[in-house]
């Protein structure tokens, strides 16, 4: 069978050649290796060998022409094919027709052009850091003694700290605020007084601390506006802070040959600091003890869906304030008149309990109508009709398809139609009108074994009732005796700014209704 | 327990695998006839004839080769480089092959092995012969790298380095080959084995973490001896292996003391000490009371003159002062 | 002090690298249909390979460096011929011909190729790096000369256990002027182990040919400064160099001793797909092709009384056979694992 050449890829980054010259000629007969033709590519001009047995039919290129990699530039095939339809996919631009032909995704990597080396993949993922600075002295001609602090400090710790001193002064509070706070409660929340807020403090400064001080002033209930910092550039420390914890304002020394600055000995006030330091260093190394690894978790990189489903449901229970409503319903009745609708089905179809649900709280909505309903910002919409979405759960998400005019249409064929759109949604073959326009959404879970649950309401809808499983249990019978039953919990999730409890109970009592009486659903 | 040394420490490690399991071998230059060009390898040609303890002519990356051919059909070799600085003519042979046979061949062959041999400068060797290579070997995934600092040490991870399924670097000090430690008689069980991977805290201290391995540990320990009549409490944590790099237990000295110093043999610009501070601010970033100091070689050639050759590697003052640095006392 | 083979008369001066005429080239090897079917089928099966992957990697389904050996399957072939299954056989970059004669199946080369997860090392290696324990092939390198030493390691390690396998080293005279070459074949003189050197002499190291990378063209020589023995001859009939292998395998079996051989080939394509060609003539080329040592041996088959029909029976079963494997590598899921592999627990 004839089919079409494409132009080949003859180099690692080849993109596209120029079909230099043919040296073989239409009706030429070709096998593996012959060459058929030159073609110049961003390397060079190379050889285009076929690889397969045949007559070379026709030409789909001029010498001279530049084309792309995997277009068509011949056909092949056996002597007197008939290769009309090749030509034409050809010409249609449809190169790729030709599975044979058509180039595969180019490798992701380009090889390094050297015999010796191909790129590697990384092989591990890897954090970036922050950005480093370069450390150490470059060639190495006169450098300083290569002590660097990898965190950026310059190397001469010294000659900083003095041509610093101004800043220090600028970034921390002034002596008379501290001698203020000294004297005064240590505040322990982060928001200082008016008074305390340093006016140098007002300006757009940089607050020098380090981290370890941060960490501690938040446990300790510390501002750090208050506080002078004793290490370079005024960045406040760690003993800085349990000074100030320690209810010192004084000015804490330095360089005092004195290593980590200890409580001085017999100070009662000064323990209770230390001691409240060591308790929460001591809490917060309980948490953070196992460093956390780049290869105990993975990330799953999140489909369109997954996407809309988060912004979607984390906007809903934000904005919509939801409350919930919980009823204990009698399922016998249902379950009894679901087995009678089914025999008289036979073959024809089935009717879940989740169908029956739609049409009950479809026909509650007509009952209270004030339940079907939007809050729109500053008034609240009532629908007039009653479409019922029901949530479906699909490989990678869900979505809520609508049946509408639930209340007007048969149980028969809410159920095929319930059938029909869960079928399609699983295969993504919902369009968008299928998905939309619900006024109240009906949730299932029961099917899982969950007893009962509470559903996020799906805006601008006014509610969403959350169905749990069947549960046997016993029950008290109409004499006053235990008797087996079967009970059923739904959990109504309402928008309180649509729908006030006692109206939410009265839904609720119309779908109890209808629920335990369902021969009305079929009236 | 015995008083042995670094040295005596090594020769029993390998005395006892070889004794353990027959499919050990030692090849390298010396190491029979002449006992080892540093003794490490002493008397063992005696106890395991030339055919386990195999005299090499000069050609590092033929025998090293040679070894990984072995490793891969089964054998376990113990190649010794002389010093490591030759072990640069066969980093082909580490790096392309042993490295990467595992991989390569989706996990059907891993390479048993283990090079080992005197690591970092030593005393007035001139430039080419001192030299701290552990960064490079460390940089590459399918290597252990393993740097004891005790006879402890040394023995332990050598037996363990030796039972590994896998290509392990094994750095040895060229200036700890007489240093002592206590070790334990072999009992023949677990209790031998250091694992390779975890690290030790060779002297607890609350106010700093000093990090290092292989001969600036004990750099530190006189250094924080010297802290300690300050009052300056310093805690001495030592990896013993380079990768895989026991991070948890680094992490765990760091956030305790909020400081960190890493003292390393070696040079500044993308040496191993690097990626330590990497490690240290990515997970303690939190606790850190100062930024993570580095100590170093100086970034030059090793000169050979005595007084230059000490002032380019890391001293005791050196540590002392970048101590005093992150605890801002000067 | 190794046995010395007669040497090559004629020597390779000029840039048109004239055909070298050995003494024995015109020489009939004796053999059968049994012998020689399965070593055409062989060679074919290898050739078929190749072509399917040049296809593949035009369409742009297999990636990185592809080197192909067409043209020089009658090397591979009959060296592997003359070892056993424990014997070892420690290859290049351009291994396929010589994995898939140790028994590496053509789905598991094709699947490799095509990085998926039933490739022989689970789409890690790709073209270049082709192992398998099964069949003791002890892999493709991609540095070249660096694998000769790992050669003699595998041969010290025969030597050490006492177990009597042979190791079989390929490599191309391009990797004679590197070290490694240089230090494997001192050691496994100097150790006597149990490993045979195959020079396949391409006759260009990339794109230099011999004349400009080797003051002395004849690589074999180089066993004589180690005192080792050495051979030399051409490699378009797979059963003399089946032949001339066998003789060094005894000899290593027997008494441990490694041989040179060099053997003079050529390849058809070039030295990767990304290789014009340009630093040879077509002309060279076609002649080399003219004595294709695939149909050589295909004649050489009807010759000693091979049925045409029996032929293109077998000719049609290797057809079947890379179609196969193509369709496996196609069908087969992506490759999956890496971080597996970088160390053994």
């Amino acid at each position: 069978m004839a089919q079409i050449l494409g132009l080949p890829k003859l180099s690692p980054t080849m993109e596209e050649g120029v079909l230099v010259r043919w040296t073989k000629k239409e009706g030429d007969k070709v096998s593996p290796g012959d060459l058929i033709a030159e073609v110049e590519t961003d390397k060079a001009n190379m050889d285009f060998n076929v690889e397969d047995e045949g007559v070379l039919l026709k030409f789909l290129v001029k010498e001279g022409d530049t084309v792309k990699l995997g277009a068509p530039v011949a056909i092949i095939g056996k002597a007197g094919e008939d290769i009309a339809s090749l030509v034409a996919s050809a010409a249609g631009g449809g190169g790729g027709a030709s599975a044979a032909a058509a180039p595969g995704p180019a490798p992701a990597a380009a090889p390094a052009p050297s015999g010796k080396a191909a790129p590697a993949p990384a092989t591990q993922k890897q954090v970036p850091g922050t950005r480093q600075q370069a450390t150490g002295n470059g060639n190495g001609n006169g450098g300083a003694k290569a002590t660097t602090a990898s965190a950026g400090a310059p190397p001469q710790m010294g000659v900083e700290d003095s041509a610093n001193a101004p800043a220090a002064q600028k970034n921390a509070v002034s002596s008379e605020q501290r001698a203020a706070q000294g004297k005064g409660p240590i505040p322990r929340a982060g928001t200082p007084t008016p008074q305390q807020r340093p006016a140098a403090q007002a300006a757009p400064g940089k607050l020098l601390a380090s981290p370890l001080a941060k960490t501690l002033a938040i446990d300790l209930g510390i501002d750090l506006r208050t506080i002078t910092g004793s290490g370079p550039g005024g960045r406040i420390v760690e003993r800085d802070v349990k000074q100030a914890a320690e209810g010192g304002g004084a000015q804490p020394s330095t360089g005092n040959g004195h290593g980590e600055p200890e409580p001085t000995e017999g100070h009662a006030a000064e323990d209770v600091g230390d001691h409240q330091v060591t308790q929460a260093i001591a809490v917060r190394h309980a948490r953070q003890i196992v460093p956390e690894g780049d290869g105990d978790y993975e990330d799953v990189p999140a489909s369109n869906m997954r996407k809309r489903i988060a912004s979607r449901l984390t906007e809903a229970k934000r904005d919509v304030p939801h409350f919930y409503l919980m009823r204990k319903l009698d399922a016998a009745p249902l379950l009894g008149f679901r087995q009678r609708l089914n025999d008289l089905l036979g073959d024809r179809g089935k009717v879940s309990v989740n169908d029956l649900i739609i049409k009950a709280a479809a026909l509650a909505l007509r009952r209270v109508p004030e339940c079907n309903a939007s809050w729109q910002g500053d008034s609240i919409r009532r629908y007039h009709r009653v479409h019922i979405g029901v949530a479906v759960a699909i490989p990678d998400g869900l979505v809520t398809p609508v049946i509408r005019d639930a209340d007007q249409k048969g149980i028969g064929s809410i159920a095929a139609e319930v059938k029909d759109l869960a079928e399609r949604a699983k295969n993504k073959q919902l369009k968008g009108h299928e998905i939309t326009g619900s006024t109240f959404s009906v949730s299932n879970l029961g099917m899982f074994g969950i007893e009962r649950f509470t559903a996020i309401i799906n805006p601008p809808e006014g509610g969403i009732l959350a169905i749990g499983g069947t549960v046997d249990e016993p029950v008290v019978g109409k004499d006053g005796a235990i008797v087996a039953g079967k009970r059923l919990t739904v959990t109504m999730s309402c928008d309180h700014r649509v729908i006030d409890g006692a109206l939410g109970a009265k839904w609720l009592q119309a779908f109890g209704e209808l629920f335990e009486k369902p021969e009305s659903l079929a009236l | 327990m015995a008083v042995i040394s670094y040295r005596e420490a090594l020769n029993q490690a390998m005395r006892e695998e070889m004794d353990r399991d027959p499919n050990v071998f030692v090849m390298g230059e010396e190491v029979g006839h002449y006992n080892g060009a540093y003794k490490v390898t002493q008397g063992l040609l005696q106890r395991f004839s030339e055919r386990r303890i195999v005299d090499a002519p000069i050609a590092e990356m033929g025998f090293a080769g040679i070894g990984v051919g072995a490793a891969m059909v089964g054998l376990r070799p113990i190649i010794e480089f002389m010093t490591f600085n030759f072990s640069l003519v066969a980093i082909d042979q580490i790096v392309n092959n042993a490295a990467k046979i595992f991989q390569m061949s989706g996990g059907q062959y891993n390479i048993p092995i283990v090079f080992r041999g005197p690591s970092g400068p030593a005393v007035q060797v001139g430039s080419q012969h001192s030299q701290a290579l552990e960064s490079y070997y460390a940089h590459v995934p399918g290597l252990k790298v393993v740097m004891p600092s005790t006879a402890l040490d040394a023995k332990g991870l050598l037996k363990s380095a030796i039972r590994d399924e896998n290509p392990v670097v094994f750095m040895e000090g060229e200036t700890l080959y007489n240093t002592t430690w206590e070790v334990p008689e072999p009992t023949g069980g677990a209790d031998d084995l250091i694992p390779i991977g975890v690290a030790d805290i060779k002297r607890e201290g609350k106010d700093i973490t000093l990090i290092a391995w292989s001969k600036m540990v004990w750099t530190c320990l006189d250094a924080a001896k010297v802290l300690a009549e300050e009052g300056i409490e310093c805690e001495v944590v030592d990896p013993r292996t380079l990768r895989p790099l026991d991070v948890p237990t680094l992490v765990e000295s760091v956030k305790k003391t909020g400081r960190c110093v890493i003292v390393e043999i070696g040079w500044p610009v993308a040496g191993f000490g690097a990626e330590v501070a990497y490690q240290m601010q990515r997970h303690c970033m939190d606790s850190l009371d100062a930024p993570i100091e580095r100590v170093t070689s100086d970034d030059v050639p090793m000169p050979y003159a005595k007084n230059l050759e000490d002032e380019v590697q890391p001293q005791v003052k050196d540590v002392v002062a970048a101590v005093r640095r992150a605890l801002y006392l000067e | 002090m190794g046995r010395v083979r007669g040497v090559v008369t004629a020597s390779m001066t000029t840039p048109d690298t004239k055909r070298v005429e050995h003494e024995d080239s015109h020489e009939l090897v004796e053999t059968t249909p049994a012998e020689l079917g399965p070593l055409y089928r062989q060679m074919l099966a290898i050739r078929r390979l190749e072509e399917a992957s040049a296809k593949a990697y035009s369409q742009g389904k297999i990636g990185g460096f592809l080197h192909l050996i067409i043209g020089q399957e009658a090397v591979c072939v009959g060296a592997v011929a003359a070892i056993e299954q424990k014997d070892y056989v420690v290859a290049t970059y351009r291994e396929h011909g010589h994995a898939y004669a140790k028994g590496v199946s053509a789905r598991a080369i094709m699947a490799e190729l095509y990085g998926k997860k039933t490739g022989v090392v689970k789409g890690l290696g790709g073209s270049m790096h082709i192992f398998d324990k099964a069949t003791n092939f002890l892999g493709g390198y991609g540095i070249v000369g660096g694998h000769v030493p790992i050669a003699a390691g595998a041969a010290f390690a025969s030597k050490y256990r006492g177990d009597g396998a042979v190791t079989l080293c390929f490599f191309g005279e391009g990797a004679s002027t590197i070290g490694g070459f240089a230090e494997g074949l001192a050691l496994a003189a100097l150790w006597k182990l149990p490993v045979v050197l195959i020079c396949e002499n391409n006759q260009y190291s990339m794109g230099t040919p011999v004349y400009r990378s080797l003051a002395v063209e004849d690589v074999s020589l180089r066993a004589l400064a180690h005192g080792m023995p050495r051979d030399r001859f051409d490699g378009d009939d797979v059963v003399k160099v089946k032949r001339r292998i066998a003789e060094a395998v005894e000899r290593a079996r027997t008494t441990g001793e490694p041989t040179l051989v060099e053997v003079i080939t050529y390849r058809f394509r070039g030295h990767s797909m990304s290789d014009p060609g340009l630093y040879r003539t077509k002309d060279e080329v076609e002649e080399w092709k003219r004595r294709d040592p695939l149909n050589r041996c295909r004649q050489r088959l009807l010759d000693v009384g091979m049925p045409e029909a029996e032929l293109t029976a077998m000719e049609e079963d290797v057809k079947a056979e890379i179609e196969d494997a193509v369709k496996f590598a196609e069908e087969s899921p992506p490759a999956d694992e890496y971080m597996k592999y970088v160390v053994k627990e």
